[in-house]
């Protein structure tokens, strides 16, 4: 039978806020354990929550940057249940009124086709603190510095059919949070979480399948080994005539299976009902222009100014605005290099290349968006061939001295003397006898051999053209 | 001196006539002398108190004449206050000091008043006649076979017995004005916001408040100009400007439209109490008001709606009280539900049990339209009944409970516990001021009258208490035991 995959995500998104969503304790990663827990994160007797209303102002701006419905009013719930790192036994989360309703992303898939799915709605919620079973001899310490911490959960509608899509969903969404400056949206670090809701179905039945929810997935390659397992587990259960329960699954990485958490037909009853210690969030029409105006350009905007402004091909403006980052270091290398398709090709292949390689963000490269475009400019002005290029490119990884100076220093400048070429030339028609005699008959590709063959006499550093030209003049 | 009002001895401070740290012995003594009878106290704060009132004497003798310097009061144990314990009347937390003051209490700490100690509760307040407290019954300073009434029983008894000049309360269905008239004292509950929530701690958040018990209006009065205004940390609080409650006590009452609701002169409420209200509309007419009958339609559904609704927001105020963190934990627990099940079923009393009972089924999957929110529906209606007879009347004025404090122990089903806050709980439920104040003595117990007013028109409600203050002397009768107490024949 012929199957077909359903999926919907939740993603939550930890927003970069100075405090916390109710009080105002510090949001800074990494502080020591219970150092950024206040009074209120601690739940004790007597404290009542106050709205940060920069998170309000980031959910908003999240909202208008995907095109969705702004909740005019939203309106704070608690989840009830009891867990030792969630200290008020409720945690506050938007459950009938969020801030942003229905929206939606398009996403370009592999195959250079756009497709787009919907946003269900996205929410404002605290974070819980975090449970630490280790090195406490059979207790448990509790951590409270992220009790508390504002969250975006951002639920799509279960519009996506593969894991390819998906993949592309959570990286759009990647993408345009991070050029809104609203979360660091770093999976590694817990910023930006994925849980993933499965179904299969025979294809082209309407009827949704029995989904199970993968929870708390941390990186982009685990979301994708993660559905590809999972649609396999449930496509042997209905073939093998058994049926899906549903249930809450965790993705093991090291056995690339997932695995039951708990079943959801026991589930917990949440018991929401408003917060009454909070009141409505009312903003207005002026309130929301007023966050849309301060949009920053976003990714397809971008997109598009790219192919357009610097002539690039939908493939290579799709990469170079993947992030805000590197659209950026792009922009620059650009402009000052005066060659913007040797641009993109030097940071969306070389640069990214030894990027990944090294496991660099690009915030981080050893060499600066300034440096590669001197380099693009030596190939330009024909200081240094291409290939020279991408020696000088490597050295510039460890070397921090300036462009021309490691040219020079490493004697790589170009030969463009027409009495050193002239003598390159005639040594290789003399050493190839056989290829010039076949150029000579008529077969004119064996020119590229006999331009290599120069190229390597001179160490690569012999201007190509020249050496072309010449061969070319002396085999008539 | 320790029978007279707040003002006079302010009055008496600022002539000279008596110190602080004089007033405040007074009070610790009499404390000494009667709280091991009437249990008013979980907490004597003797030492801090003396240096608060030797502090409070420094500063006059600095220049600083604020009303309330150098009184000595007590807080109901449910405000937070540094470095004292806060039990709230429970197990739960019998040992828990908090590391910050309630904003009610800084308030009150700015003023220069003196902390003479934390008054006993039905415990999360919860109650009416404060025999759920951990900490032991109150007993009524009246007669201490009879309940105070609750859940603010030891404010109302310490006020009442003079064990300190003034007290703080919460009320979230009756709880100030309740206890206010079975004790024979003044209970004022402000509108819901007027006052801060921040350190108070929370039985049912959409409708407690803080307010204040005393022996006279004007005293009512003065305290309020303390607690009210807004703060920051409470966001329910709100934003209006604070009067001065005292600057419109005299007020004239000619014109003064009364409405009496029809609703709380029904079948239950006993033959003295109605007496005595109609005694004290009849003098309000003497003083120019006009009587107008009012009908709230729908008062017979309050109990039931706030019997959803306080419990359904009780039940997950509560959640955090679970051995983790602070407070009471069971003993060696095997796992966390043991932790969790042991900690609360130990810690916390049997009432306070039944409401998170009911209110965790009124919030269950399936039943939430059925109660809460249909409660909330009900809670509209009520209010909407309030804003038609403010329509045309300026306040609302009837008994404040149906009868006299009753005996201690004798009401052990609670629904005709619940019963007792008949016509207290649609005021909170609406989120208007009201005070109760004392009204006639029947059989040796004092009686209360509500008096209800619109939205941030506590001035109003003051002024018509204080009036009828100024033409009867209700508000000043004493049992005959605390009254041989003092000294008086």
């Amino acid at each position: 039978m012929e199957w077909e995959t359903v999926i919907g995500l939740e993603v939550h998104v930890s927003l970069s806020t100075k405090s916390k969503l109710f009080s105002g304790s510090s949001t800074e990663f990494g502080a020591e354990p219970n150092t950024q827990a206040n009074i209120f994160d601690c739940a004790l007797p007597g404290t009542l929550p106050v709205f940060n209303e920069e998170a309000l102002r980031m959910a908003v701006r999240f909202g208008v940057a995907i095109g969705a419905e702004i909740g005019k009013r939203s309106v704070f719930d608690r989840k009830n249940y009891f867990y030792p790192d969630l200290p008020k036994g409720y945690q506050v989360t938007q459950l009938d009124f969020p801030t942003v309703g229905k929206g939606a992303l398009t996403v370009t898939l592999a195959d250079g086709s756009e497709k787009v799915i919907g946003v269900t709605r996205a929410h404002i919620e605290e974070n819980a603190g975090k449970s630490l079973h280790e090195e406490f001899h059979g207790m448990s310490g509790i951590d409270l510095n992220r009790a508390g911490e504002p969250l975006l959960e951002i639920v799509s509608e279960p519009e996506i059919t593969s894991a390819e899509e998906a993949v592309a969903y959570l990286k759009k969404l990647h993408t345009i949070i991070r050029y809104l400056d609203i979360s660091d949206a770093i999976m590694a670090q817990g910023s930006m979480r994925c849980d993933v809701n499965v179904s299969i179905r025979p294809k082209g039945e309407t009827e949704l399948g029995t989904r199970t929810e993968i929870k708390n997935i941390n990186s982009f390659r685990f979301v994708e080994k993660a559905i590809y397992s999972e649609v396999e587990r449930q496509q042997e259960i209905l073939e093998d005539g058994g049926r899906i329960i549903q249930e809450t699954r965790r993705y093991n990485a090291d056995k690339d299976i997932t695995t039951s958490m708990r079943s959801k037909e026991v589930a917990n009853d949440y018991r929401y009902f408003p917060e009454p210690d909070l009141l409505p969030v009312v903003i207005d029409d002026e309130y929301i222009a007023a966050v849309k105006a301060q949009l920053p350009e976003l990714p397809d905007a971008r997109k598009a100014r790219f192919m357009d402004e610097y002539a690039l091909s939908n493939y290579d403006a799709g990469v170079l605005v993947s992030s805000r980052e590197m659209a950026e270091y792009y922009e620059i290398v650009a402009s000052k290099s005066g060659d913007s398709k040797l641009a993109a090709n030097w940071v969306s292949q070389d640069l990214l290349g030894m990027l990944n390689k090294n496991n660099l963000e690009i915030t981080d490269s050893p060499i600066q968006a300034e440096r590669l475009a001197t380099l693009i400019a030596r190939i330009k002005d024909s200081t240094i061939s291409g290939k020279i290029a991408k020696t000088v490119f490597e050295a510039m990884i460890t070397e921090a001295s300036d462009v021309d100076a490691i040219i020079e220093a490493k004697g790589l400048k170009q030969v463009t003397d027409s009495g050193e070429i002239e003598k390159l030339v005639l040594e290789v028609i003399e050493n190839n006898p056989a290829q010039v005699q076949q150029y000579k008959d008529g077969k004119e590709q064996v020119i590229g051999f006999l331009v290599g063959q120069c190229m390597q006499l001179s160490k690569g550093k012999a201007n190509p053209g020249q050496v072309n030209e010449l061969l070319r003049e002396k085999m008539q | 001196m320790i029978n007279s009002t707040v003002a006079e001895i302010s009055a008496a401070l600022a002539a000279g006539d008596i110190s602080s740290v004089e007033i405040t012995q007074a009070y610790l003594d009499r404390i000494a002398a009667l709280n091991g009878d009437l249990n008013a106290f979980i907490t004597v704060c003797e030492d801090s108190a003396l240096q608060q009132a030797k502090a409070a004497d420094d500063a006059r003798a600095n220049g600083d004449d604020s009303p309330l310097l150098g009184i000595p009061l007590a807080h109901k144990d449910i405000f937070c206050t540094k470095d004292v314990l806060t039990t709230c009347g429970s197990r739960m937390l019998h040992n828990f000091v908090s590391p910050y003051n309630a904003t009610v209490v800084e308030l009150f700490n700015s003023a220069g008043t003196v902390l003479l100690g934390k008054t006993n509760m039905d415990e999360f307040a919860m109650g009416s006649s404060n025999e759920t407290s951990y900490f032991g019954d109150v007993k009524n300073p009246w007669n201490t076979e009879c309940v105070p009434g609750g859940s603010s029983g030891g404010s109302a008894a310490a006020v009442a017995a003079d064990l300190c000049a003034m007290a703080t309360g919460t009320d979230t269905g009756g709880s100030i004005r309740q206890p206010a008239a079975f004790c024979g004292v003044t209970g004022f509950k402000p509108s819901y916001g007027r006052v801060s929530r921040w350190g108070m701690i929370a039985f049912a958040s959409s409708l407690d408040q803080a307010g204040p018990i005393t022996k006279s209006a004007e005293d009512a009065a003065l305290m309020l100009n303390v607690m009210s205004g807004l703060d920051k940390k409470d966001s329910t609080s709100i934003d209006r400007p604070v009067e001065d409650f005292t600057a419109s006590l005299n007020q004239p009452l000619k014109g003064l439209r009364i409405g009496v609701p029809k609703q709380h002169f029904a079948e239950g409420l006993s033959a003295e109490v109605e007496q005595a209200v109609r005694d004290a509309l009849a003098e309000y007419e003497k003083l120019g008001a006009i009587i107008k009958e009012v009908d709230l339609t729908n008062s017979h559904l309050s109990v039931s709606a706030y019997y959803v609704v306080a419990p359904a927001e009780a039940s997950a105020n509560l959640s955090r009280f679970d051995g983790v963190r602070y407070g009471y934990r069971c003993e060696d627990p095997v796992d966390l539900e043991d932790m969790y099940k042991r900690t609360r079923s130990e810690g916390f009393g049997e009432e306070v049990k039944r409401r998170i009972m009911i209110g965790t089924y009124a919030l269950s999957a399936g039943f939430y339209d059925a109660y809460y929110r249909k409660a909330q529906k009900i809670r509209r209606l009520i209010k909407d009944d309030f804003d038609r007879a403010f329509e045309e009347v300026d306040v609302i004025i009837g008994p404040t409970s149906p009868h006299t404090a009753f005996k201690l122990g004798s009401k052990s089903d609670p629904v005709s516990m619940y019963l007792e806050d008949i016509y207290t709980i649609a005021v909170n439920l609406a989120g208007l001021p009201a005070a109760s104040i004392p009204v006639g003595v029947a059989n040796g117990m004092p009686m209360g009258m509500q008096i209800i007013g619109k939205y941030f028109d506590e001035a109003k409600i003051l002024n018509v208490a204080h009036q009828f203050q100024q033409h009867t002397d209700w508000h000043k009768q004493k049992s005959s035991a605390i009254a041989a107490a003092n000294g008086e024949a």
